[in-house]
């Protein structure tokens, strides 16, 4: 068949950048114009904004303005989510309004029957009662289950079958029976001669009820998402054409200059232009302390301003925003399903037709061997099987806990790419430690100043500061950074020579000054005199220390080193704690590695290590039977975080860019891995918790329901206790998912 | 009741159940150029639910969701590790590219809903 399929227009407002004059204007309204699909693009020059209409996506009208030399990005709100909250609020209503029609209607009766109120069929008006009965009952069926029988017919026609059809079928039946009986009383005996509307009512009651409940219970499910939406402030203060004020964060341009003040949120990504600040970015990286910021410094949206007031250029807006990327990550991990829940998905595939015919086996047993009256047995029978089987169940096991575990992990700044990650998490038998970045803060620093007599710690640091200012190399930068952080004056140098192996020369204040190990000393005859043995102590501990000489005589000893994060070696207790082993993998020297090692407790070190071979290592322990968890810290250890089983990019800031990782940490701490690890055992627990009750549920309930304990105690399920079962079992099933949300790191008890 | 009659309705009707929900395959609709497909997603079903589309290349999904119940408001193309949330009432684009000829079942995450992309 083939057919023209009816195609919408969406409309998009985008953000432009770089339009100086009106005859942009033009450029850009060409540019958009030009994509195909598009059928109207209007700028408006004042707000630097673009609307368009047409068949084509957002990535492809922001692509056609760059190319034409100007910034684009989608302007998107919030109001999608706000939309999609009103939207399930009046269906969570009108699922309220429907269970309250049908229990007025079918409560009275499920209550009047058994004690003997209502009039018997074959009585004076029984009848005309039980007539009117059916029409309330149909009245029921079409206001509060209509959907059911509309979803079922539909189904039908697509050959498919699903929980609409059990539901109408069940009820359905129990509907037609009835009023057949009542129109013709003759044609069953006397014994069977009895009408099932209050149990199509009561059923079609608890359903409902079931399904508000259940959604309630959902929306607790998204509420990390509603988090990370929430952070989101409302509006931004903007400084246009130098006046200062407040407009809609959705109307927030790219490279438009903005004002936080104190206690106000960083309404969007961008670049301090002025003043400085401390800025609290707990809430995007779990990282409790807050950070400073000064001019030059990138802030992320929804991060909270602390102490100081600035300005600051916004450089990603809308839907292009870190907090943006880390909704629709933590959104998209969220729907991902780990092979745990496969089993489960090949079940419900085939599980509703398989029901209808375990329906129609059960109606045929009770109408061969069942006692009168016969036909009535087989059509309850029948109908609580109906009524009983929950694919709802079976199908939410899985994705429901992987909502509200991806949910939690983003709430300690844990992003989870997808469901499979979290599975393998829990089989994790050893987790390999990038060392620089990773167990130690990545960046050199000085760690020990060791004046000789006559000098001070600022003096020997001042010298040293000024003879490596020329320098380049990491640990030269190492020391500038540490004099210029004490404020401390340098001084002119000449003659500066680079002494490779060795150190660095020069002439300061007329004095000759070297910075540089012991060969360095060596080679000018300098004895170090009774620093050495503080030399081989720092040297021991990883530090790299250099000796200072003036005009031939030790002045004192400047050590540099890479420092070993402050939690690291906790949080490698923790991993330990869960049966991990712990390897530690570095370019550095053995010596170096095995002196972190020490400190921090790993159990076994892979030093000298070339970046291209980290990857071979993480094979190398596979080959060994392990299954690896591997943390880095980005670029060079792309590799080995893609070989290894589950790869962990820590300390990404809120930069989730790094693609080649399973679970990006956004804080620097070790903590991250041992909470994911942690969240993803807890999550897969919960999995098998729900799929175990789900499978449990069925396999008991339906042959209960089809009647297999009658012949040995004479048990037959009502078909209203199989529809409270039913509207139960996937609250049941969500309400378990969402007691992850209680779960806590163990760093904090 | 006669029980033969009863009991040959019964098997009849279980060999229509397995034919019409297992064994017959609906004719698919197919994808013209790159137009989007627009999908329907209402009353428990995908409409259409069969999408012919050639193989190797992207094609674009339009969901257009009119049922508010949370049922249907994503959907998984699990052998594709793709899925999209639908919000209510407005358009929702999914691009897929089915890699090889064969069957590409898209559902909700219940798998109530579903539908199946089939490659060619």
């Amino acid at each position: 068949m083939t057919a023209a399929i009816p195609v919408q227009t969406h409309a998009f407002r985008l953000s432009i950048s770089g339009m100086s004059c009106a005859g942009c204007v033009t450029t850009v309204e060409n540019a958009l114009k030009n994509v195909p699909g598009v059928t109207a693009a209007a700028v408006n020059f004042a707000e630097h904004t673009a609307t368009v209409q047409g068949n084509v996506d957002a990535k492809t009208l922001a692509a056609a303005v760059t190319t034409a030399g100007y910034g684009a990005a989608e302007l998107r709100g919030v109001e999608d989510e706000l939309e999609k909250e009103a939207a399930e609020l009046a269906h969570y209503r009108a699922l309220w309004r429907k269970f309250i029609a049908a229990a007025a209607m079918g409560a009275p009766l499920f209550i009047a029957e058994p004690l003997g109120l209502l009039p018997m069929l074959d009585m004076p008006g029984g009848r005309i009662f039980w007539l009117l009965v059916g029409a309330a009952t149909l009245w029921v069926l079409v206001y509060a289950g209509g959907h059911f029988f509309r979803g079922a017919w539909k189904a039908f026609l697509a050959h498919n079958a699903n929980m609409d059809t059990l539901i109408a079928l069940g009820t359905g039946a129990a509907w037609v029976y009835s009023i057949l009986i009542v129109a013709f009383p003759g044609m069953v005996p006397s014994l069977a001669r009895h009408a099932y509307f209050e149990a199509a009512a009561v059923i079609i009651a608890l359903i409902n009820l079931g399904q508000a409940l259940e959604m309630r219970a959902r929306g607790k499910t998204s509420e990390a998402i509603k988090r990370l939406i929430g952070l989101q402030p409302k509006t931004a203060r903007v400084i246009r054409d130098g006046a200062e004020r407040d407009i809609p964060i959705s109307e927030v341009g790219l490279d438009e200059t903005l004002r936080v003040r104190p206690g106000e949120k960083v309404p969007v990504d961008g670049v301090i232009i002025d003043g400085h600040s401390s800025i609290d970015e707990s809430m995007l990286t779990g990282e409790p302390m807050p950070v400073e910021k000064k001019v030059g410094d990138g802030v992320v949206g929804g991060t909270l301003n602390k102490s100081g007031t600035f300005l600051f250029q916004a450089k990603h807006v809308g839907a292009d925003t870190a907090l943006a990327h880390i909704i629709e990550m933590v959104r998209r991990a969220q729907s991902t399903k780990p092979a745990i829940g496969r089993l489960a998905d090949k079940i419900s595939a085939v599980f509703v037709p398989t029901v209808l015919i375990l329906a129609i086996v059960t109606f045929l047993v009770w109408h061969n061997l069942g006692p009168e009256p016969k036909f009535s047995y087989a059509l309850v029978a029948t109908m609580t099987v109906l009524i009983i089987a929950c694919p709802c169940a079976l199908g939410l096991a899985t994705p429901i806990s992987i909502m509200v575990g991806v949910g939690k992990a983003a709430e300690y700044g844990i992003l989870i790419r997808n469901g499979e990650a979290l599975q393998q998490a829990g089989k994790l038998t050893t987790i390999v430690l990038d060392k620089t970045g990773t167990v130690t803060e990545g960046h050199p620093a000085v760690t020990a100043l060791v004046p000789a007599v006559g000098w001070d710690e600022d003096r020997l640091l001042a010298m040293a500061a000024s003879i490596e200012a020329g320098s380049e190399h990491p640990l030269a930068e190492a020391i500038t950074v540490a004099a210029r952080t004490k404020g401390l004056q340098l001084s002119a140098v000449v003659g500066f020579e680079a002494i490779a192996g060795h150190g660095v020369a020069a002439t300061i204040n007329g004095k000759r000054v070297l910075l540089g190990n012991a060969r360095l000393m060596n080679k000018f005859h300098i004895d170090p005199g009774s620093l050495s043995e503080r030399v081989r102590e720092l040297a021991a501990r990883a530090q790299t220390p250099m000796f200072l000489a003036v005009d031939g005589v030790v002045a004192g000893v400047v050590a540099v080193a890479d420092p070993i994060k402050s939690d690291s070696r906790d949080a490698i207790a923790r991993l330990h704690a869960i049966g991990l082993k712990v390897v530690m993998i570095t370019g550095d020297n053995r010596a170096t590695a095995d002196a972190v090692a020490r400190e921090v407790g790993v159990d076994e070190v892979m030093a000298e290590v070339l970046p291209g071979e980290k990857a071979d290592k993480v094979t190398a322990l596979q080959q060994r039977g392990e299954v690896v968890g591997m943390v880095g810290d980005g670029i060079n250890d792309a590799p080995a975080l893609a070989q290894a089983d589950v790869g962990y990019a820590i300390g990404t800031g809120t930069d989730v860019a790094i693609e080649s990782a399973d679970v990006a940490l956004m804080r620097g701490s070790l903590h991250g891995v041992a909470d994911a690890i942690a969240i993803s055992r807890a999550t897969v627990r919960n999995i098998k918790q729900n799929l175990f009750g789900a499978f449990i549920y069925n396999t008991l309930g339906i042959p209960v329901a089809a009647g297999v304990l009658y012949p040995l105690t004479g048990l037959l399920l009502n078909p209203m206790i199989a529809g409270a079962a039913m509207a139960m079992s996937s609250v049941t099933v969500v309400s378990n998912a969402n007691r992850l949300r209680w779960f806590r790191s163990s760093k904090t008890l | 009741m006669n029980t033969w009659l009863v009991n040959v309705t019964g098997l009849i009707l279980i060999g229509l159940i397995v034919w019409w929900f297992w064994f017959y395959r609906p004719k698919a609709q197919r994808a013209i150029g790159s137009q989007p497909i627009e999908i329907i997603v209402m009353d428990g079903v995908y409409a259409p639910a069969r999408i012919e589309v050639p193989a190797g290349q992207p094609v674009t999904l339009r969901f257009l969701r009119r049922d508010p119940s949370p049922c249907a408001e994503k959907v998984l193309f699990d052998s594709l590790s793709m899925s999209a949330d639908l919000p209510v009432g407005k358009p929702m684009d999914v691009t897929v590219t089915p890699p090889q000829p064969g069957e590409y079942e898209f559902t909700c995450q219940m798998r109530m809903y579903r539908g199946a992309l089939v490659a060619k």
